[in-house]
C-alpha cells in the first residue's frame, strides 16, 4: 500500500488523512478559543484561572472574584462556544449550497436563506413564539426552508446556477425579507425592535447556556446527516446528471443535503442572526489548501469556520470597547471586499 | 446471449412521441453504433437504455431484468455513461474524477481502499492517462478529458458502456484515439459497447452493428454494409451522398454528394 501510493504526487483522502489533519486544526480552535477567553474588557488572566483552580493560597482567597468568575463562564465562554458554532455552521452550510449550485460564490447569506431564516426568527418573537420551546429555532427553520424552495426552485434541476441569476436570486431574495423584517419592526413595540435590529447585524452577545445546548445539538445532526452524503457532493458538484449516471438518487440526496444545510443555517441564524459571507470565505479558502474533496472539505470547513467566527467575534468584543460591535460587522467587512475580488476574478479570467 | 433489450418502446416529454415502436437487442460483446439526424432520439435512447428516463412505452430490459425495477446504484454498477464533455466545477485532478467512479461500488461513510486505487491506476495506465493523473480536469485538452471521462467509466467495472458522441469535440487524431481505445476494450475485456455519434464512417469503421434512427423509430439495424447503404443514408439524412469502401477494411465510406 505504501510503496504503491507513493508514486501519487497528490496524497489521496483517507480516514486517517481526514482525522490527522482535523486534529491539527482542533487544536488551532481550542487555542483561538482559550485567548479568547481571556480577551475583553474585563481584564482576568490565565495565570489567575489556574491560581484559582489550585489549592488556596497563603492568605486564604480565591484568585477570581466571584465577579470575574461569573464574567467568564456565564458570559465569555458560553459566547464563545456559540461563536465556533454558528461558524461553524455557516460555514458547512456554504459548503453545501456551493457544491449543490455547482457555483464558488453560493454562500446563505448572499443566496438570501440567512435573511428567509431570520425572518420566521422574527415573525416568531413577534407572535411570542419565544415561550414555546425552539419556537423560534421552528421559525428560522421554516423561513430557511422557504427560501431554499425559491433559491432552487430559480436554479431548477440539473443545471448548474449561473453567477449572475444567483447573484439576482440572491439581491432579490434579500430585498424581499428586508421589506419583511421592515414591515415587522414598524407594528412591533419598542423591546422587541431593539432585539430585532441586532438579529438583522448578526450579533452573538445574547450567547448563554441554552443558546449552545440548543445551537450544538442541531448542528450536529445537520453534521452527521451532510457527512454521510459527502461522497456524492463531490460528485454532485460534477453535474447532477452524472451523478445519475454513477449511482446517486439525485432527488432523494438533495432533498436531505438542503434540509440539512437549511437546519443548519437556521440554528446558526436563530442563535446569532444573520452574520454574512463566513459560509463563502471558509470553504473558498480551504478548498485552495485542502483541495475540493467533501470527505476532507467540510470538517476543516467547520473547523476553521469555527476558528474564525470566534476570532471575529473577539475582535468585534475589543475593537471599541468597553462598547461592542455586532460580529456581523467584522465578517462583512472581510468578507465583502474578498467576494468582490472572487467576482472579478471570475468575470475577467 | 442478449444483454440489453428495448422492446416496443415509446417516449415523450410532452406531445409528440420522441421514440416510439422501438425493439432492439444488444449481445454481450458487441459493438453498436446508434445513427441517426439531429432530434431522431438517439440520446433520448440512451438515457432510456441508462434508466435515467422511463419509457411511458414498452420496457427496456438488462439480462432479462426491466431496468425500471433497478436503483441508481444497481444500474451504476452495470452501466456506465460516457458524455460528451465534462462540465463539473472546482478543481477535482484526473485522479479524483477517475476515482469517482468507484462510487456506485462503495458504502456510504466509507473510503476507497487499496484495491479501488489498484484498479484506478492499472486503468489510468491502459487508458493512457496517468502521466496526467494529477491535473485539474480545466488544464486538460478535449482528448486528455475525454479519455478520463472513458477512464471513470471503465473502473464502474460496467458491464456496457454507453457512450454520447464521444469524439463531438475532437481532432480526427484523438477521435481515432478514442475509437481504438474503445475497440481494444471491446475485444480484449469483452465490453459491450453502445455508442451514439454523428460521425458516419468512424461508426462503419468500428461498430459491429448499427442502428440507424429516424423520428424516433429505427429505420434500419444490422452489420455496418448492410445498413449503410445509398438509399437508407439518403432516406434518413435527406442528403445524396457518394459511396465508396474503405481500403483496409473494405467498409462503406460515405462522403455527400456536392
Amino acid at each position: 500500500m505504501k510503496s504503491f501510493l507513493s508514486s501519487w504526487s497528490i496524497k489521496p483522502v483517507t480516514l486517517g488523512r481526514v482525522f490527522k489533519i482535523c486534529l491539527l486544526l482542533l487544536l488551532l480552535l481550542f487555542t483561538v478559543s482559550i485567548v479568547s477567553l481571556f480577551v475583553g474588557a474585563a481584564d482576568i488572566t490565565l495565570i489567575t484561572v489556574i491560581r484559582d483552580l489550585l489549592p488556596l493560597g497563603a492568605d486564604g482567597h480565591k484568585a477570581l472574584t466571584p465577579a470575574e468568575k461569573s464574567i467568564l463562564l456565564s458570559i465569555r465562554l458560553p459566547r464563545v462556544i456559540l461563536a465556533g458554532l454558528v461558524g461553524a455552521a455557516l460555514s458547512m452550510s456554504g459548503v453545501v449550497f456551493q457544491a449543490l449550485l455547482r457555483n464558488p460564490l453560493a454562500d446563505p447569506y448572499i443566496l438570501g436563506i440567512s435573511a428567509g431564516s431570520a425572518v420566521g426568527a422574527v415573525t416568531g418573537i413577534l407572535l411570542g413564539a419565544e415561550g414555546l420551546i425552539l419556537g423560534i429555532s421552528g421559525m428560522a427553520f421554516l423561513g430557511a426552508i422557504l427560501s431554499v424552495c425559491v433559491v432552487f426552485g430559480i436554479a431548477g434541476t440539473g443545471r448548474r446556477l449561473e453567477t449572475t441569476t444567483l447573484l439576482l436570486t440572491g439581491v432579490m431574495v434579500n430585498a424581499f425579507f428586508s421589506a419583511v423584517i421592515l414591515f415587522v419592526f414598524s407594528i412591533s413595540d419598542h423591546l422587541q425592535l431593539q432585539r430585532a435590529i441586532y438579529w438583522t447585524m448578526g450579533d452573538l452577545s445574547l450567547a448563554d447556556g441554552q443558546a449552545v445546548l440548543y445551537a450544538g445539538f442541531f448542528l450536529f445532526i445537520g453534521m452527521a446527516f451532510i457527512y454521510r452524503y459527502a461522497r456524492s457532493l463531490n460528485i454532485l458538484a460534477t453535474g447532477e446528471e452524472t451523478a445519475l449516471q454513477l449511482g446517486i438518487s439525485v432527488g432523494k440526496t438533495k432533498i436531505i443535503l438542503l434540509t440539512a444545510a437549511s437546519l443548519v443555517t437556521a440554528t446558526a441564524v436563530a442563535a446569532s442572526g444573520t452574520i454574512g459571507f463566513v459560509g463563502l470565505i471558509i470553504p473558498h479558502i480551504m478548498r485552495l489548501i485542502v483541495g475540493p474533496d467533501h470527505r476532507l472539505l467540510l470538517p476543516v470547513s467547520l473547523i476553521f469556520g469555527g476558528a474564525f467566527l470566534v476570532l471575529a467575534d473577539t475582535m468585534a468584543r475589543c475593537l471599541v470597547s468597553p462598547a461592542e460591535l455586532p460580529v456581523g460587522v467584522i465578517t462583512a467587512l472581510c468578507g465583502a471586499p474578498y467576494f468582490l475580488v472572487l467576482l472579478h476574478r471570475r468575470v475577467s479570467p | 446471449m442478449t444483454l440489453l433489450q428495448s422492446e416496443n418502446v415509446g417516449f415523450r416529454y410532452h406531445s409528440p412521441w420522441v421514440l416510439r415502436h422501438v425493439s432492439f437487442h444488444v449481445e454481450k460483446g458487441s459493438f453498436v453504433g446508434i445513427l441517426g439526424p439531429n432530434g431522431s432520439g438517439k440520446s433520448t435512447l440512451l438515457e432510456i437504455m441508462d434508466g435515467i428516463l422511463t419509457p411511458q412505452e414498452g420496457m427496456a430490459s438488462m439480462d432479462g431484468r426491466s431496468i425500471r425495477t433497478m436503483s441508481r446504484r444497481d444500474i451504476a454498477r452495470r452501466v456506465a455513461v460516457v458524455p460528451q464533455d465534462y462540465a463539473g466545477i472546482f478543481a477535482f485532478t484526473a485522479r479524483e474524477i477517475v476515482l469517482m467512479g468507484r462510487s456506485p461500488h462503495l458504502d456510504p461513510w466509507s473510503f476507497e481502499g487499496k484495491r479501488d486505487y489498484e484498479l484506478v491506476d492499472r486503468v489510468m495506465v491502459q487508458t493512457d492517462t496517468l502521466s496526467f493523473a494529477d491535473r485539474s480536469l480545466d488544464h486538460l485538452s478535449g482528448g486528455e478529458r475525454q479519455r478520463i471521462m472513458i477512464a471513470r467509466a471503465l473502473v464502474q467495472e460496467p458491464r456496457v458502456m454507453l457512450l454520447d458522441e464521444p469524439t463531438a469535440f475532437l481532432d480526427i487524431r484523438h477521435q481515432v484515439e478514442i475509437m481504438n481505445l474503445l475497440k481494444s476494450l471491446n475485444k480484449n475485456e469483452g465490453l459491450t459497447v453502445l455508442a451514439v455519434t454523428h460521425d458516419i464512417n468512424l461508426a462503419s469503421l468500428y461498430c459491429d452493428r448499427i442502428m440507424l434512427l429516424n423520428g424516433g423509430t429505427i429505420h434500419a439495424e444490422g452489420p455496418p454494409a448492410e445498413v449503410m447503404t445509398a438509399d437508407n443514408i439518403e432516406a434518413v439524412y435527406g442528403l445524396p451522398v457518394v459511396f465508396g469502401n474503405h481500403e483496409l477494411t473494405g467498409r462503406p465510406i460515405i462522403m455527400p454528394r456536392v
